[in-house]
């Protein structure tokens, strides 16, 4: 296969593909578990569901966990590679916020696109529950500037509250439509048995619920969560030889932004292909009402993986809500819809399983929780059963979140997006992947049949 | 106590058969000191014990302190690039946007509201304070935004745009919070 070469840097990058992933399934607290037994559970699940991957085929490992302050133990990295025997194979720790995960992903693809090694595992955790939510929200809220807004009332919950509330002034977004993203991710997760929330939600349940940060409830939020994640990515030599349906990795990009958002600027959108500067003549941007590192990263996956129209040209994405607001704002981060209209976007249903282009169909973090540095490959592992096919065989045999392929999309393989996201949008990764059986999953799964 | 039973058993144990009868080993009296603190148990199954970690550090505001001196003596302190002249609100070695070295200007103490929410549940150090107001305030000739607390107005008082001032503690902490913005009042009645 022809190495894609979209960019000039790109050229002397090798092709990269997702072989297999695991995750335990997220919980608010499972003090019965370390750490380091929720990765090795995550590793094991991927190394069964990959049974041709022998140990000694993995080059080294790559971990994503968040915060020291969660584990209480520094080089917690290297405990739970240990753990699942990769010592004494190269291994590094990444961390970037939210984004951890996504960040983890993206740190493995290097390792092989560079041609360094050819199998590595990525593997994410958190165990957010050492400490009470409000000691938790402290640990978040650590990572806004110290000197500058933590001491002012460090609450991240209150952060993007601030940013929606700018939102909501530009472009007329409001409470229920933020309360009709957590209706759809919760809708979701009702048929994904990994999810940590099964809650039938209405509009209003969701406005009731307490209020947190105006004008987000305890419903707009997602769970501070005890988990892990793995994903095992090989070079296309190890892919062939050891997975029947491995999903390659077309486009990576990352993006940031000032820590404090109080200094972002207020300048011009960043166009994608299909945009047009007069659709934002006037909008002062990011400011505060955006995520800039979004667009960014979006911008940058989009032009690597030959992505003319991310309406097109994608079948869904995984993203991260981990307030309902966020999943707004990134909609139009991400040219799913224009900026000022994610609210009507969602509205409109353009979101849904059965909509335009599906937005998190595993529930997202507001059903699964948010173990940080599990949470960006949770969403790469979600995405890959949905591009291999396989929703039913690792959801006991329940398809209804299975997204199908857009008809007349000619001959490319299925693709899906996964997006990681750090604090007020400081750190964020979009990932692109896509099905390498040729005639999609959706195709594959009616001739099992 | 039941463990050093069993450590003193242990111990005794072992001895006694390379020793001549009716000799005590000297080492059967070193023991680690014992304690009353305790451990305090939240679950047995797993077992969950209570454990405390805090720090003082020698937290150095470096470059930055005159932004913090400055709101002693009533000033709010912004950077101004000496290249480029963008302003931002906050203090800032350098800018963002060019590189160049900034200076410090002084800010107007007069501005409006950006954004705000009102907080309900917060972290830990603030729980006591809620619910309290955050709020990211514009002055005009400034690029950037300033992070504060916005005092004395409840959730449905609040408006984007709305004018506001900027107060001091008397007694400073040297904390960002030794300022704060209050609503601008006209003609010596509080804006509703």
């Amino acid at each position: 296969m022809p190495v894609a070469a979209h960019t000039r840097t790109e050229v002397r990058m090798r092709p990269v593909y997702m072989i297999s992933g695991g995750i335990t399934k997220f919980t608010k607290a499972d003090p019965r578990k370390s750490f380091r037994k929720m990765v090795k559970e995550a590793f094991d699940y991927s190394m069964n569901d990959c049974p041709r991957l022998t140990k000694d085929r993995i080059d080294g490992s790559v971990v994503s966990y968040f915060s020291d302050h969660f584990t209480r133990q520094l080089m917690a990295g290297i405990m739970a590679v240990d753990m699942c025997g990769l010592v004494p194979k190269p291994t590094i720790r990444v961390e970037g916020g939210g984004a951890t995960g996504g960040l983890c992903f993206q740190e493995a693809w290097r390792h092989i696109a560079s041609g360094w090694l050819d199998c590595v595992v990525a593997i994410g955790f958190e165990t957010m529950s050492r400490v009470n939510t409000w000691k938790g929200n402290e640990f978040i809220a650590l990572a806004s500037d110290t000197n500058f807004d933590f001491p002012v009332g460090g609450f991240y919950s209150g952060y993007y509250a601030m940013m929606v509330v700018r939102h909501m002034h530009e472009f007329g977004t409001t409470p229920k439509q933020l309360a009709q993203v957590s209706v759809k991710n919760h809708r979701n997760a009702l048929n994904n048995r990994w999810a940590q929330h099964h809650y039938d939600l209405t509009v209003e349940d969701v406005l009731r619920s307490p209020m947190v940060a105006y004008p987000l409830t305890m419903l707009d939020i997602c769970t501070m969560s005890d988990g892990a994640a793995v994903c095992i990515l090989a070079s296309e030599k190890v892919a062939e030889k050891v997975c029947d349906n491995p999903v390659k990795v077309i486009g990576v990009g990352q993006g940031s932004d000032a820590m404090r958002m109080s200094d972002r600027p207020h300048g011009a959108v960043p166009l994608l292909k299909h945009e047009d500067a007069s659709w934002y003549k006037g909008l002062k941007y990011p400011g505060v009402h955006s995520f800039r590192a979004g667009r960014m990263a979006s911008k940058m996956a989009y032009e690597r993986a030959g992505i003319e129209d991310p309406r097109e040209d994608v079948d869904f994405v995984e993203l991260h809500d981990a307030y309902t607001s966020s999943e707004i704002q990134t909609y139009e981060d991400m040219g799913l819809c224009r900026y000022g209209d994610g609210g009507k976007f969602v509205e409109q249903g353009h979101a849904d399983l059965t909509g335009k282009i599906p937005v998190n169909p595993s529930g997202g973090l507001l059903a699964c929780g948010h173990p940080v540095g599990a949470t960006g490959l949770m969403q790469a592992v979600f995405a890959f059963w949905q591009l291999q096919g396989a929703i039913a065989k690792h959801n006991a045999g329940d398809a209804t979140i299975q997204v199908k392929q857009k008809r007349g999309r000619g001959k490319r393989g299925m693709r899906g997006a996964i997006h990681s996201h750090a604090g007020t949008g400081t750190y964020v990764t979009v990932s692109i992947l896509e099905s390498t059986s040729t005639n999609g999953p959706a195709s594959k799964a009616r001739r099992a049949r | 106590m039941s463990r050093a039973a069993v450590t003193k058993k242990k111990v005794a144990a072992k001895p006694t058969a390379k020793s001549p009868a009716g000799t005590k080993p000297v080492y059967d009296k070193i023991r680690l000191p014992e304690v009353d603190t305790g451990a305090v148990v939240f679950c047995t199954d797993p077992l969950l014990v209570k454990e405390r970690y805090t720090v003082d550090y020698l937290n150095s505001y470096a470059e930055d302190t005159p932004f913090f001196t400055g709101l002693a003596q009533g000033k709010l302190m912004g950077s101004e690039c000496k290249r480029c002249g963008y302003r931002f609100a906050t203090p800032r070695a350098y800018c963002m946007e060019c590189g160049a070295e900034t200076r410090w200007y002084e800010l107007p103490l007069e501005g409006r509201v950006h954004t705000w929410t009102t907080c309900y549940f917060g972290s830990e150090s603030f729980l006591k304070e809620t619910p309290f107001n955050l709020a990211l305030i514009e002055f005009d000739g400034v690029n950037t935004l300033l992070l504060t607390r916005l005092v004395g107005l409840t959730e449905k008082e609040i408006k984007v745009g709305m004018p506001v001032r900027a107060k001091f503690r008397r007694l400073a902490q040297f904390k960002p919070t030794d300022v704060y913005f209050i609503p601008k009042t006209k003609a010596g009645k509080a804006v509703a």
